[in-house]
C-alpha cells in the first residue's frame, strides 16, 4: 500500500513538472504561431494529421496544396478540389520535385486554418498562468481574512467567519455569472474573480491553523518578552501555520483551471483570440459534428491537468493523514 | 429536539440575510450597472438619470437595500428586462425543468456511488480498491461541459442512439401520456449521466470512508456473530448506518448540482434555471441575475437546513443531544 501511495504523489507531481514545462516552452513547442492563419480557405478544418504542401509565393501570399505536381513550367497544384497551375516565376520555394515548405496538422486545424495543437499549447500557457496567479490572489486574501479572524478578536472574528459562510453558501457558478456579468470580460477579470472568490477555504484553514498555535509555548514566550503582537503574528505565527495553507493553496488550482476553463466555455472568462482551453472548446462546440478534434484535444489537454492535480492532492493527502 | 431544529432554522435564516446582503452590496460596488452598460453608451446624461430615477438607483445605498430586501420578502422580485415579465413567473416556469434534470442526476450519482462505494469498501486495499480510487478521481476531475460534449459526440452522432439536446422532441405533443414520459426519459439519459457522475466519485469516497469506519464497529461483529450472511451484514447493518451521514452529502451535493445544472444545461440546451441564469446574463437582464443568483443560494441554504433536520430524524445520538 505504501508504495501504492507513493505512485500517486509521483504520478500527480510527474504530470504537472510536464505540463509546466510544455506550458513554458510553448513557443519553442508549437509547430506555428497559434494566431497564423495561412491560405485559410484551403486550411480550414482540417482533420488531425492533414499534411499539405506550402507553396510560399514570390507577392507574399501563400497556397497551401492537398498535392502538387512539378511541370516544366512552373507547379501545378490542387486546392480546394481544383487543379491551379503557377507559373515557376511566381513561386518563391520551388525545388527540383516540388515546394520546400510543407504544412502538418498534427491535431487538425480550425475555422481559420488555424493550427490547433498550437493553439492548445498556447492555452496551457494559459490556464496554467491564470490558475497559479488567481491562486496566489486566494492565497494573499485567505491569509489577510484567517490572520485578521483569529487575531483581532471575538467580534471581528465572528463578522468574518459569518461572511465566509455566506460566500460558501452561494452554489460558485451562480456567483461567477452574476459577478462576471457585471464586468468587462477578460484576462484580468478572470484572474479577479477567480481569486475573490476562491479564498474562503484558505481563509478558514489559516484561521483554524492559527488559532491552534496562538496557545504554544513559543508563541506564549514570544508574548511574555514583550514583543509586540506584530512582530510575533511575522516572526512565529504565520511561518508555522503557512506550511499547510501552502499546500491547501497549490491544490486549489487544478480547481481554479476546471473554473477558468468553464468560465472561459461560457463566453465569460478568456476572450478569443487569446487561446484558453476553455474558449477552444467553446469554439469546438459550434462545429462538433464537422470538427470534432477542435473540442476533443483541448478539453483532453484541460481533463489531464485536472487530473494531475487531484492526483497529487490525493497522494499528499495519503502522506500527510496516515489514517486515510 | 425543538429548540435545536428551532436554533437550526433561525440560523439559515440568518445567513440567507447576510448572502443577500452580501450579493446586493458586491453587486453594487462593482463598476457596472445595468444604465451604463455598453449598450447604453449612445444615452444622454439627461436620459440616464430618467433611467436611474426610474430603477432608483439614485436613490442611497441603504435605502436601495432595505426596499430591495422587503420587496423580495413580499415575494416581488422584480420585472425581467428581457421577457418582460415578473422574474418570479420566469424562476417559476423552468424550475420543474431543474428539478427533473437534478433528481436524475442525483439518482445517477448516488446508485454508482453505493456501487463503487461499497465494492471499495469490501475490498479494502485490494487491487480493485484502488482500481476504483483511481475511477473515482477521473469522475471529479472531468469538466461537465467538455464530458457532455464528448457524450453528444459519441452518443447522439457517431452513435445515434439518444437525442442531443433539449427536453422534448418536437413532436412530443402528439404523443400519448407515455410516450411523452419516455421521450422525456431519452432526453434526460445524456445529460443526467453527465451531471450524476460527475459528483459520483466525492460522494462514492464518502460511502466507502463511511463504510469501512461502520464495518469495524460491534454491532456489525455481533451480526456476523449471529450467522447472518455476509451479504446481509454489509447492506443491511453496515450500510444502513453508514448512511446516517449520507444526509449531510446530500447537502454537500447540492451547490454542486446546481452550479453543475448550469454547466450542463447550457451544453444540452435544458430549458431550467442554469439556462435562464445564463441567457439572463447575456441579455444583462439584471432583475433576472439577482433572482436567479438568489433562488439559487436559497435553495443550497433551504438543503443544507433539510439536511440537518433529517439527520436528527435518522441518528438518535444527534436527536438526544
Amino acid at each position: 500500500m505504501r508504495k501504492r501511495r507513493g505512485g500517486l504523489l509521483a504520478w500527480g507531481a510527474g504530470l504537472i513538472a510536464v505540463l509546466v514545462l510544455v506550458a513554458l516552452a510553448a513557443p519553442w513547442l508549437a509547430p506555428y504561431d497559434p494566431a497564423e492563419q495561412i491560405d485559410p480557405p484551403a486550411a480550414l478544418y482540417r482533420p488531425p494529421g492533414t499534411e499539405l504542401a506550402a507553396v510560399h509565393l514570390k507577392n507574399g501570399d501563400w497556397r497551401l496544396a492537398d498535392r502538387l505536381r512539378r511541370t516544366s513550367t512552373g507547379l501545378e497544384i490542387e486546392r480546394l478540389g481544383r487543379m491551379e497551375s503557377l507559373p515557376a516565376s511566381e513561386v518563391a520555394n520551388l525545388t527540383p520535385d516540388g515546394v520546400a515548405d510543407r504544412r502538418l496538422f498534427l491535431l487538425g486545424s480550425d475555422r481559420f486554418g488555424r493550427d490547433l495543437l498550437s493553439r492548445t499549447l498556447y492555452g496551457a500557457r494559459i490556464s496554467l498562468a491564470v490558475g497559479a496567479l488567481s491562486m496566489v490572489l486566494a492565497l494573499t486574501l485567505g491569509v489577510a481574512v484567517g490572520s485578521a479572524a483569529a487575531l483581532g478578536g471575538r467580534w471581528v472574528d465572528a463578522v468574518l467567519m459569518r461572511g465566509v459562510d455566506a460566500l460558501m453558501a452561494f452554489p460558485w457558478m451562480f456567483l461567477m455569472l452574476a459577478l462576471a456579468a457585471f464586468l468587462r470580460p477578460g484576462t484580468v477579470t478572470t484572474v479577479a474573480l477567480l481569486g475573490c472568490t476562491a479564498w474562503t477555504s484558505i481563509s478558514r484553514l489559516t484561521r483554524a491553523e492559527l488559532l491552534g498555535l496562538r496557545n504554544r509555548d513559543f508563541v506564549v514566550a514570544a508574548r511574555a518578552m514583550g514583543q509586540p503582537p506584530f512582530a510575533i503574528f511575522r516572526r512565529h505565527l504565520l511561518p508555522h501555520a503557512l506550511t499547510p495553507v501552502l499546500i491547501q493553496a497549490t491544490l486549489l488550482v487544478g480547481n481554479l483551471i476546471l473554473i477558468e476553463s468553464s468560465l472561459s466555455f461560457l463566453g465569460l472568462g478568456i476572450q478569443p483570440p487569446t487561446p484558453s482551453w476553455g474558449n477552444l472548446i467553446a469554439e469546438g462546440r459550434e462545429t462538433l459534428i464537422q470538427a470534432w478534434w477542435i473540442a476533443t484535444f483541448p478539453g483532453a489537454a484541460l481533463a489531464l491537468t485536472v487530473i494531475a492535480f487531484n492526483l497529487l492532492t490525493d497522494g499528499l493527502r495519503d502522506l500527510l493523514d496516515p489514517r486515510a | 429536539m425543538t429548540t435545536f431544529l428551532l436554533r437550526r432554522l433561525g440560523a439559515s435564516l440568518l445567513l440567507l440575510l447576510l448572502v443577500l446582503t452580501f450579493l446586493f452590496f458586491f453587486l453594487r460596488l462593482l463598476p457596472g450597472n445595468p444604465i451604463n452598460a455598453d449598450e447604453a453608451q449612445r444615452l444622454t446624461a439627461e436620459q440616464r438619470q430618467k433611467l436611474q430615477r426610474l430603477y432608483g438607483l439614485d436613490r442611497p445605498l441603504p435605502d436601495q437595500y432595505v426596499t430591495w430586501i422587503s420587496s423580495l420578502a413580499r415575494g416581488d422580485w422584480g420585472t425581467s428586462l428581457s421577457q418582460q415579465r415578473p422574474v418570479s413567473a420566469a424562476l417559476w416556469d423552468v424550475l420543474p425543468a431543474t428539478v427533473i434534470l437534478a433528481s436524475a442526476a442525483l439518482g445517477v450519482e448516488i446508485a454508482t456511488a453505493l456501487l463503487l462505494g461499497v465494492l471499495a469498501a469490501r475490498r479494502r486495499g485490494s487491487a480493485l480498491d484502488h482500481a476504483i480510487r483511481i475511477t473515482t478521481l477521473l469522475f471529479y476531475s472531468q469538466p461537465l461541459f467538455w464530458l457532455g460534449l464528448m457524450a453528444i459526440l459519441l452518443f447522439s452522432y457517431v452513435w445515434p442512439v439518444l437525442p442531443a439536446s433539449h427536453m422534448r422532441s418536437v413532436d412530443a405533443e402528439l404523443m400519448s401520456p407515455l410516450g411523452r414520459f419516455l421521450d422525456l426519459l431519452r432526453h434526460l439519459v445524456l445529460p443526467a449521466t453527465v451531471m450524476g457522475l460527475g459528483t459520483a466519485g466525492a460522494t462514492a469516497r464518502f460511502i466507502r470512508g463511511s463504510l469501512i469506519e461502520v464495518m469495524g464497529q460491534d454491532y456489525i461483529r455481533t451480526a456476523r456473530a449471529k450467522g447472518l450472511s455476509e451479504r446481509r451484514v454489509v447492506w443491511v447493518h453496515g450500510l444502513r448506518n453508514a448512511l446516517v451521514p449520507f444526509t449531510q452529502v446530500f447537502a454537500i451535493s447540492l451547490p454542486l448540482l446546481l452550479s453543475g445544472s448550469l454547466i450542463v444545461e447550457v451544453v444540452f440546451s435544458w430549458p431550467g434555471l442554469g439556462r435562464l441564469a445564463f441567457q439572463a446574463i447575456l441579455t444583462r437582464d439584471y432583475p433576472l441575475i439577482l433572482g436567479a443568483t438568489t433562488l439559487s443560494a436559497a435553495v443550497v441554504i433551504l438543503g443544507s437546513f433539510l439536511a440537518d433536520v433529517l439527520q436528527v430524524l435518522v441518528d438518535p445520538r444527534v436527536r438526544d443531544a
